[in-house]
């Protein structure tokens, strides 16, 4: 029985670990969709972000100095986004997409040119990480694991409760309505825009700081875009999302001691454990999600009819 | 309805001034990077322009946009934004490279070649039907659905690259070497031997079904039936339904034939320059066929023009890598990053730069509604 | 304070407009108009589409800006920037289209804007206080917890006028309020309207109808091609005086119609139901037949499932249940047929929202003439499109129907509603078809085209062919057609022959299942 116990508590470990970062972005994306804009690019904003973190990092040595500039970094982009869709009415989509391969692009070509070492950055070294806490237990996490689970709890006290909350619901269901108000629906939707960029550029410094010990090639692995089905299949709320999270994480975790083990005889391919969060998501997105209900506006620029 | 600008305008020159914008915004970050913008470009140019050979080369990389950036704009007639072109690709390059490993014995190229372009579009197209009929069926948003198909079928090369079909004696996941009849024709081969005297490039004959491939969808979206309803399903569905459209229909054809064109690019890689099958072959041809589509406007002349710039790009890219060190090759994925934002997102900031002169200085006609 | 009081002290307009010009491009929308709205009265502006009506109003609201004049409320000038600078001057506006978030509660709805503080619990329950108050005083009575997107249509208009209210609106301005009202909710909605006079509210009714304006308002005001060209006191006026001023000539409000003869059926339908993907019942049980060689309308509140009927029939959608039967074909939910064949089978169909279905985004006049009829000779040869044939038939379409300007090669949106209008059903009606649905045929459409759209069904019908006409605007039912179905809740309620039709009768039979929603 204790073996049991002892098999599961890292594996719960881990599924904080690795959701931490997906939480992070996925509640970001709730501030951004629910306002009415497509968020492809929650990918690319917490690759920025951790490449900023490590840099800013390494030159300082401080870890807080480093979670400031992947923060910068990441509203930078968000507000790009934003200029894009929101003042000149672009296509939500193809913005994302595009920052999602500059960020891409971005990271290497000052990586390599400012470190030279094939994409990294220097390894940190403690004082410039946010290490996990001397908790016991399961509490030993980073603090930014705290941070993602308070960020779960902010979204849903800010969206529901506030006034902030309400234009913003307003904005993603009929900016007309806001619009009619009195309200700027430009307004709301980058202020939402800004809080999305500062949710993912903890996630991007958490992911370089605190879960790795530096910058590399390509670090995001995908994970934005698993944040994004999370949002999606916990239907754009706190909630959902947050479990839908912790669902992909506890995936992720259990994959990596499935590794090398068989299943009736057959070994499990490597690639196809790896491939399970991607599986799952279509699943997903092709049974359960199907009546979701996405905020009314979503994905269409708001241009005032007159 | 924005009719500031007469269509020509919008046609050609804001698209343009987007790319000019993209390559002004890359020159930045040259200069941040501590390199001389314009001798990168020098480098570029010599490097992709200056003898037969780079010429091949960057007509190759050409090759590949071109199909993609058919792929993406086709789909997007549509209505659908097909990300999933990475994934078609590599699925199209399977079905080349398996159709060759299977028929090869033969040693006839009329057969194996024929047999394995159609079968790198059968591969392709079904890699594109799952998200497309996801879509169709059951309204899974698509763009979600491609991008995680190009995750699936990077895993899925992956194990059989290493645990199928891995050649003998291979120390890395590649197949064994197809024989002579699984060979695409060189150009260079073909010019050398009617006399023009042109270094070797792996160019070969999939410029030639780029080119039909070209003149292929003109004609569909176009100039048939079916193409119109593809581009009222992309315009109002609503409409396309009034017109007695299937919408469903459309999406699968329109998806299927995507991921058809974005296979071809499998044909190029495998069957015209690899000869065997190996990993990563399309790696980047899919997200820089979207930017070809965006910067083309959707139409095959521009797509073929954006393309070769994405070929100059590509060619010049990796001879700059070793004539500036510091500029590493994934600077050309950050210029069609640039390309795509510019071009695809930020369509509409150039615009009034453009209106305000037009509307001083064109005279027009007044708007006549009776 | 007697009556003659009130109107002798009352020369302090609540709102005035001196010189109001304002230009969108090359459209003059509103020139040199000059309004003067008394204090507590009921005033109508009346005009047809694009006479610049719901312009004016707008300026007055803080939507636009006028490119020059004035604007005094109280006798006061003021500037709005944007909406709230209006309703800080007590001007409050309910639009045509309503501005509610469907997810929101009503109390959501009401306070979106005015939240009172970062937290919304304090400013929701000052709200509900408030409304509780304003029931008191006005009546209008309305659910705060309810949600918005549920409530039937008069209800939602309620919420509306509730949050212009709520914001200390002294002077109201309704834009087409009635558009999507019953008779009778029409009827509560004047007697809001005079409860709000009788609190000293001034109330501006933006119509074309004619009815209303004669039924609830004192003095009403006419704009056409942008100017106030007349203002009269609605108890000096008729029907026929504000029309003539409306268009700026004589208008006949009657057609000749000559009695129809109707052949055999063309088009019929049996229990035909349809359910929505969400479980509400779109059409419940539809039984009629339709013959050739007559006019059969269907009157309607829109939103009762008339539209529905017109995608069913039409092959847009298949039928939930039942059978549609079409030149002997019979089409159920195991067999239906798509739009392109219907077509095929003789069946046209002029969809109500013509900018939703019946045109399709930067498509050509040209294009627009064969939507949906592109794959017959000769406008496809071997699978390829015969562009030269195309144009050739749409120039001759534009010739029979009077669509301006004659350019094929124009984009079809950019023509006037009337042309736009003129080219759809020029598009349906030139194949000759044996069945013709046709939906709203006059919405956004000026007295002129109005008139030759009319003229035109009543030919096709005297051809002998069979029409279905769904249209909001009861006039327009009662003039064309020789029989009236009356549609509420997706059922069709009763059967009027058009002879024997009077407004009041076919009102009650719209709001029949609806009695359980009293004021």
């Amino acid at each position: 029985m204790s073996e049991v116990f002892a098999a599961i508590i890292p594996v719960l470990a881990g599924t904080v670990r690795v959701a931490a970062p997906l939480i992070l972005c996925a509640m970001g994306g709730l501030f951004s969709e629910r306002s009415g804009v497509i968020d492809v690019g929650l990918e690319g904003k917490m690759l920025a972000a951790a490449f900023a973190a490590a840099a800013a990092a390494a030159i300082t040595g401080s870890a807080w100095a480093g979670l400031s500039a992947g923060i910068a970094i990441a509203c930078l982009m968000a507000t790009l986004h934003g200029l894009a869709t929101i003042t000149y009415h672009g296509n939500q989509v193809v913005s994302g997409v595009a920052i999602n391969i500059l960020a891409q692009g971005l990271t290497m070509v000052f990586a390599t040119a400012w470190y030279h070492m094939g994409g990294q950055t220097p390894p940190l070294d403690s004082a410039a990480r946010f290490l996990p806490l001397a908790l016991p237990g399961l509490l030993g996490q980073s603090l930014l694991v705290y941070v993602a689970l308070a960020a779960v709890a902010v979204t849903y006290g800010v969206v529901g409760h506030t006034r902030f909350g309400l234009r913003l619901r307003a904005a993603g269901e009929a900016p007309e309505a806001l619009d009619a108000a009195g309200i700027s629906v430009a307004w709301t939707r980058y202020r939402a825009l800004l809080v999305c960029g500062v949710f993912t550029g903890i996630a991007g410094a958490y992911l370089s700081l605190a879960q790795n010990a530096g910058f590399s090639r390509d670090m995001s692995a995908g994970q934005g875009y698993i944040a994004l089905a999370a949002l999606i299949f916990g239907k754009w709320r706190p909630g959902g999302a947050f479990a839908a999270c912790l669902l992909f994480g506890f995936l992720d975790a259990v994959a990596i001691r499935l590794q090398g083990v068989s299943l009736a005889g057959v070994a499990v391919p490597v690639q196809l454990i790896q491939a399970l969060p991607y599986i799952l998501t279509v699943i997903l997105l092709a049974g359960f999600i199907g009546r979701a209900v996405a905020p009314r506006a979503i994905g269409q620029p708001f241009e005032k009819e007159h | 309805m924005r009719a500031k600008l007469p269509r020509w305008a919008d046609l050609v020159l804001i698209p343009l001034a987007n790319v000019a914008l993209a390559f002004v915004a890359a020159g930045l970050v040259v200069l941040a990077i501590g390199a001389d913008p314009f001798a990168a470009v020098k480098a570029m140019l010599a490097g992709a322009l200056g003898d037969s050979e780079a010429i091949g080369y960057t007509l190759y990389y050409a090759t590949n946009y071109i199909f993609t950036g058919l792929a993406v704009a086709i789909a997007f007639h549509a209505g659908l934004f097909n990300i999933g072109g990475e994934g078609q690709a590599s699925l199209g390059g399977l079905g080349a490279g398996l159709a060759a490993l299977a028929l090869d014995h033969t040693g006839l190229g009329l057969i194996v070649l024929p047999a394995a372009i159609l079968s790198a579009a059968l591969f392709g197209a079904a890699w594109a039907a799952v998200p497309a009929a996801l879509q169709a069926w059951r309204g899974s948003h698509i763009v979600i659905t491609t991008i995680m198909f190009n995750f699936l079928a990077s895993a899925l090369m992956v194990y059989l690259m290493v645990n199928v079909l891995i050649g003998p004696d291979n120390m890395s996941p590649e197949s064994r070497d197809f024989g002579a009849a699984a060979s695409l024709p060189l150009i260079s081969d073909w010019l050398n031997a009617i006399g023009i005297p042109v270094l070797q490039s792996p160019l070969n004959l999939s410029l030639l079904l780029a080119a039909a491939a070209c003149v292929g969808v003109w004609v569909l979206v176009w100039h048939t039936p079916f193409g119109q309803e593809l581009r009222m399903m992309g315009f109002n569905p609503a409409a396309a339904v009034y017109a007695g459209a299937n919408p469903r229909r459309i999406t699968m054809i329109a998806m299927a034939l995507s991921g058809a064109l974005a296979g071809m690019v499998g044909v190029n890689e495998i069957l015209g320059v690899h000869h065997r099958l190996l990993l990563d072959f399309a790696e980047g041809y899919g997200f820089g066929g979207i930017a070809v589509a965006l910067m083309g406007r959707n139409h095959p002349v521009g797509i073929v023009l954006a393309a070769l710039l994405f070929g100059v790009l590509q060619q010049g890219g990796t001879e700059l890598s070793f004539a500036m060190p510091q500029i590493t090759r994934e600077m050309v994925i950050a210029i069609q990053g640039l390309v795509i934002l510019f071009s695809g997102a930020l369509t509409n900031m150039s615009r009034p730069w453009f209106e305000w002169p037009f509307a001083r200085f064109v005279a027009r006609a007044p708007e006549s509604l009776p | 304070m007697t009556m003659k009081a009130t109107t002798a002290v009352a020369s302090e307009a609540a709102l005035e407009l001196r010189g109001i010009e304002k230009r969108f491009g090359a459209v003059h929308a509103n020139r040199d108009v000059n309004l003067k709205i008394p204090a507590g009265s009921i005033s109508g502006i009346i005009g047809e589409n694009g006479a610049g009506k719901s312009t004016a109003m707008n300026i007055v609201y803080g939507l636009y800006q006028p490119d020059a004049g004035q604007i005094l409320v109280d006798g006061r000038p003021v500037q709005h920037a944007n909406p709230r600078a209006a309703i800080a001057n007590r001007i409050g506006m309910v639009h045509q289209h309503f501005m509610l978030v469907d997810r929101f509660t009503v109390l959501e709805n009401v306070v979106l804007g005015m939240e009172q503080g970062a937290l919304l619990k304090p400013g929701l329950d000052a709200a509900r206080a408030a409304l509780l108050a304003l029931e008191r005083d006005y009546g209008l009575k309305v659910n705060p917890d309810a949600i918005a997107g549920d409530l039937p249509v008069g209800q939602r208009q309620r919420v509306e006028i509730l949050k212009v209210l709520i914001r200390g609106a002294r002077i109201l301005i309704l834009d087409e309020p009635t558009a999507v009202l019953t008779p009778q909710e029409t009827e509560q909605l004047f007697r809001v309207l005079a409860a709000l006079k009788a609190k000293g509210c001034t109330v501006i009714l933006i119509t074309h109808k004619l009815r209303e304006i004669m039924a609830a308002t004192d003095l009403v005001f006419v704009m056409r091609g942008g100017e106030v060209v007349a203002e009269r006191r609605t108890a000096d006026t008729t029907r026929e005086e504000l029309a003539e001023l409306m268009v700026g000539r004589k208008v006949r409000l009657d057609l000749d119609k000559i009695p129809a003869k109707p052949g055999a059926a063309a088009l019929s339908a049996e229990h035909l139901s349809l359910t929505g993907a969400d479980g509400v019942t779109l059409l419940d049980d539809i039984n009629f037949a339709l013959h050739a060689g007559e006019i059969v309308g269907i009157a309607g509140v829109s939103g009762n499932g008339q539209s529905e009927l017109l995608e069913v029939l039409s092959g847009i959608r298949p039928p939930g249940a039942g059978l549609v039967t079409l030149a002997w074909r019979r089409i159920t939910p195991q067999h239906p047929l798509g739009a392109g064949a219907m077509r095929k089978l003789g069946l046209s169909h002029v969809p109500e929202d013509r900018h939703r279905f019946a045109m399709c985004g930067p498509f050509s006049a040209a294009e627009t003439s064969v939507l949906g009829r592109v794959r017959d000779r000769p406008f496809a040869r071997s699978g390829l499109i015969d562009y030269g044939a195309i144009a050739d038939h749409c120039m001759k379409l534009m010739d029979r129907y009077d669509v301006r300007p004659r350019r094929p090669e124009r984009v079809a949106m950019h023509f006037s509603g009337g042309n736009q209008q003129k080219l759809v059903i020029g598009r349906e009606t030139a194949a000759i078809p044996k069945v013709l649905l046709i939906g709203q045929p006059t919405r956004g459409v000026d007295i002129g085209a109005i008139e030759f759209i009319h003229r035109q069904l009543l030919k096709l019908r005297d051809a002998g062919c069979a029409i279905l006409l769904v249209s909001a605007e009861l006039e327009e039912v009662m003039a064309l057609s020789d029989r009236i179905l009356v549609m509420s809740s997706g059922r069709i309620v009763g059967e009027v022959a058009a002879a024997e039709a009077d407004e009041k009768s076919l009102g009650l039979l719209m709001a029949n299942v609806r009695q359980g929603e009293a004021a």
